[in-house]
């Protein structure tokens, strides 16, 4: 059997379990839901970060749209959570969309701070737009409803909810899996590359750097809708500029340059927080070794380390 | 017919003349060498071939009409590739995928996000059919930045292929090489013009490869055109040994 389909076999199985096998590891099932929720908004920055080459400081405005959308939908709209995950979805999204022209011809620490101020604005809005959002106390007033499948219904507890959200994920990795593998996919890689030979090859480079942050925006407004769903709360934090930068450190933690690297640096990086915050208020000092070891001994993170010692064996 | 025409083409940088009113015509199927001492103009000539930056004064015709105010990108679509002095590849890729990005360019199916098993095939055809030309089917799954200086060159050469070029531009195709590989790199060039019927332009140092392969040699100087002819014209001219050759000597 071809090693690739057994470890994704084996990938999916693990995650298809979670909820079984966690609580014997010392975890519990909101924990396997974070990671998800964690692993899927970073591997959309990753699309943009490891396969395009752009680094977006700014990811979590989109993360909190995303939030937003599905908070606001609940609890003015329509109590329904399939409807509040594609409104969260597609405000996150089309605001990346859109802003994308903005940033396109950008390159390197100018597109990194570009997207830094706009994903502060999105902030500072949110803070400020006190009677809708709830400013700095965060949203609240919001509850996932349950499923209606015909007259069935399905109650979202902890572990049913960690199933739709596995589903959300399962679909989004598909779809990325499946752009990555096609040419558009080929293209962004080859921006990543050399810019310059892209651009020669007739390539309208900027047009795709586009793309990339378009579809990384729909994929991280997923994630953040899911997470505002999982609390039943949102908050500005959810887009403030420090949450991208987590969502950077876990990308380039567990591998940027590989499909799974960022759910390894999820994994690590909430089991470290959820662990060590426990023990000491320093945490994240804690991560921040973590992160300048990874950095230094394992450039390519800890995925694709573990790949070079594998093809190496 | 004419392929390439450029009619006065001047491009100052600031104070500094790089080209001025350089003129020259280039039909298809020729393979045409352009030399001349550091400075005289070459790569800003071809920078204005391939749209880099557009000249100051002039006309640039290509395949019968002016495309002196349109974008490199454009322009690469409508058939002049180049390759650079420096290796511009995608160095992390394997050689198999540098080919099939140029592939995919040139079928124009960056955009598709999904792709049919029978499309997907026809390119990897393409792309086999490429590393057989271009002798690189052995080294398919290497990684480019693990080749040989020679081999990246290749692979260089390879991409622009794949995009079915009307003129090939090579900017200092031997550059760097040893002679092993530098034969290697004439007897491709050479290939491509006998087998594949390809018009090259191209810019080169090396006397021996120039003299060797070009069927008609453009000479710059300073700027402006010296001389132009065959090889043998070329060498006899007395302005051209004086200038040029005389120096090399």
């Amino acid at each position: 059997m071809n090693p690739r389909y057994l470890r994704l076999g084996v990938l999916w199985l693990l995650l298809l379990t979670v909820p079984w096998w966690l609580p014997y590891v010392g975890g519990y099932t909101q924990l396997g839901t974070r990671v998800l929720v964690y692993a899927l908004a970073a591997m959309g920055l990753n699309l943009l970060l490891g396969f395009t080459g752009g680094l977006s400081f700014g990811h979590a405005a989109y993360y909190g749209l995303g939030a937003y959308g599905v908070g606001l939908t609940l609890k003015y709209l329509a109590p329904s959570t399939p409807l509040a995950l594609v409104i969260g979805t597609l405000v996150g999204g089309v605001a990346a969309t859109l802003l994308g022209p903005t940033l396109m011809r950008r390159r390197g620490v100018y597109f990194a701070m570009i997207t830094l101020a706009f994903g502060q604005l999105f902030y500072f809005i949110v803070v400020r737009w006190n009677n809708v959002t709830g400013g700095e106390d965060g949203l609240t007033g919001f509850q996932r409803q349950p499923l209606h499948f015909g007259g069935y219904v399905l109650p979202l507890h902890d572990v049913t909810f960690y199933y739709l959200v596995l589903f959300c994920f399962a679909i989004a990795t598909a779809v990325m899996g499946i752009i990555l593998r096609s040419p558009l996919g080929h293209t962004w890689v080859a921006i990543r590359e050399n810019r310059r030979r892209a651009q020669f090859l007739g390539i309208p480079v900027e047009r795709y750097v586009w793309a990339s942050f378009a579809v990384s925006g729909f994929v991280t407004a997923l994630a953040g809708g899911l997470n505002a769903m999982l609390n039943n709360f949102t908050s500005p934090l959810d887009l403030y500029w420090v949450l991208s930068g987590d969502f950077v450190i876990i990308a380039v933690l567990g591998g940027m340059r590989s499909f799974w690297g960022p759910l390894l640096g999820a994994i690590i990086y909430l089991v470290a927080q959820d662990y060590l915050s426990s023990i000491t208020d320093n945490w994240q000092s804690f991560i921040g070794v973590i992160f300048i070891l990874v950095v230094l001994l394992f450039p390519r993170g800890m995925l694709g380390m573990l790949r070079a010692k594998a093809r190496s064996a | 017919m004419s392929l390439l025409q450029l009619k006065g083409i001047s491009r100052s940088f600031g104070s500094l003349r790089a080209l001025e009113g350089v003129s020259l015509e280039m039909s298809e199927g020729e393979l045409r060498a352009v030399i001349g001492p550091n400075g005289a103009g070459k790569t800003t000539l071809f920078n204005m071939v391939t749209g880099l930056f557009p000249p100051s004064a002039g006309e640039v015709r290509f395949d019968g009409h002016d495309v002196t105010g349109e974008s490199a990108e454009r322009r690469t679509r409508q058939g002049i590739v180049r390759t650079f002095q420096i290796t511009e590849v995608f160095p992390d890729l394997t050689v198999f995928e540098n080919l099939r990005i140029g592939v995919e360019t040139a079928q124009r199916a960056n955009a598709l996000p999904w792709m049919s098993r029978t499309r997907r095939a026809a390119v990897e055809r393409r792309v086999d059919e490429l590393l057989s030309i271009t002798g690189l089917a052995s080294k398919s799954e290497r990684v480019v930045s693990e080749l040989a200086h020679g081999d990246q060159r290749v692979v260089e050469v390879a991409i622009a292929l794949s995009l079915a070029p009307k003129l090939l531009m090579l900017d200092e195709p031997t550059a760097g090489m040893g002679d092993e590989e530098t034969d290697n790199m004439v007897g491709l060039i050479r290939k491509l013009h006998d087998e594949q019927k390809l018009s090259i332009l191209f810019i080169e140092h090396d006397m021996d490869v120039v003299f060797g392969i070009a069927q008609r040699i453009t000479v710059l100087d300073q700027g402006r055109v010296l001389a132009e002819g065959t090889p043998d014209e070329v060498a006899s001219d007395r302005r051209v040994r004086a200038a040029y050759l005389g120096e090399a000597a």
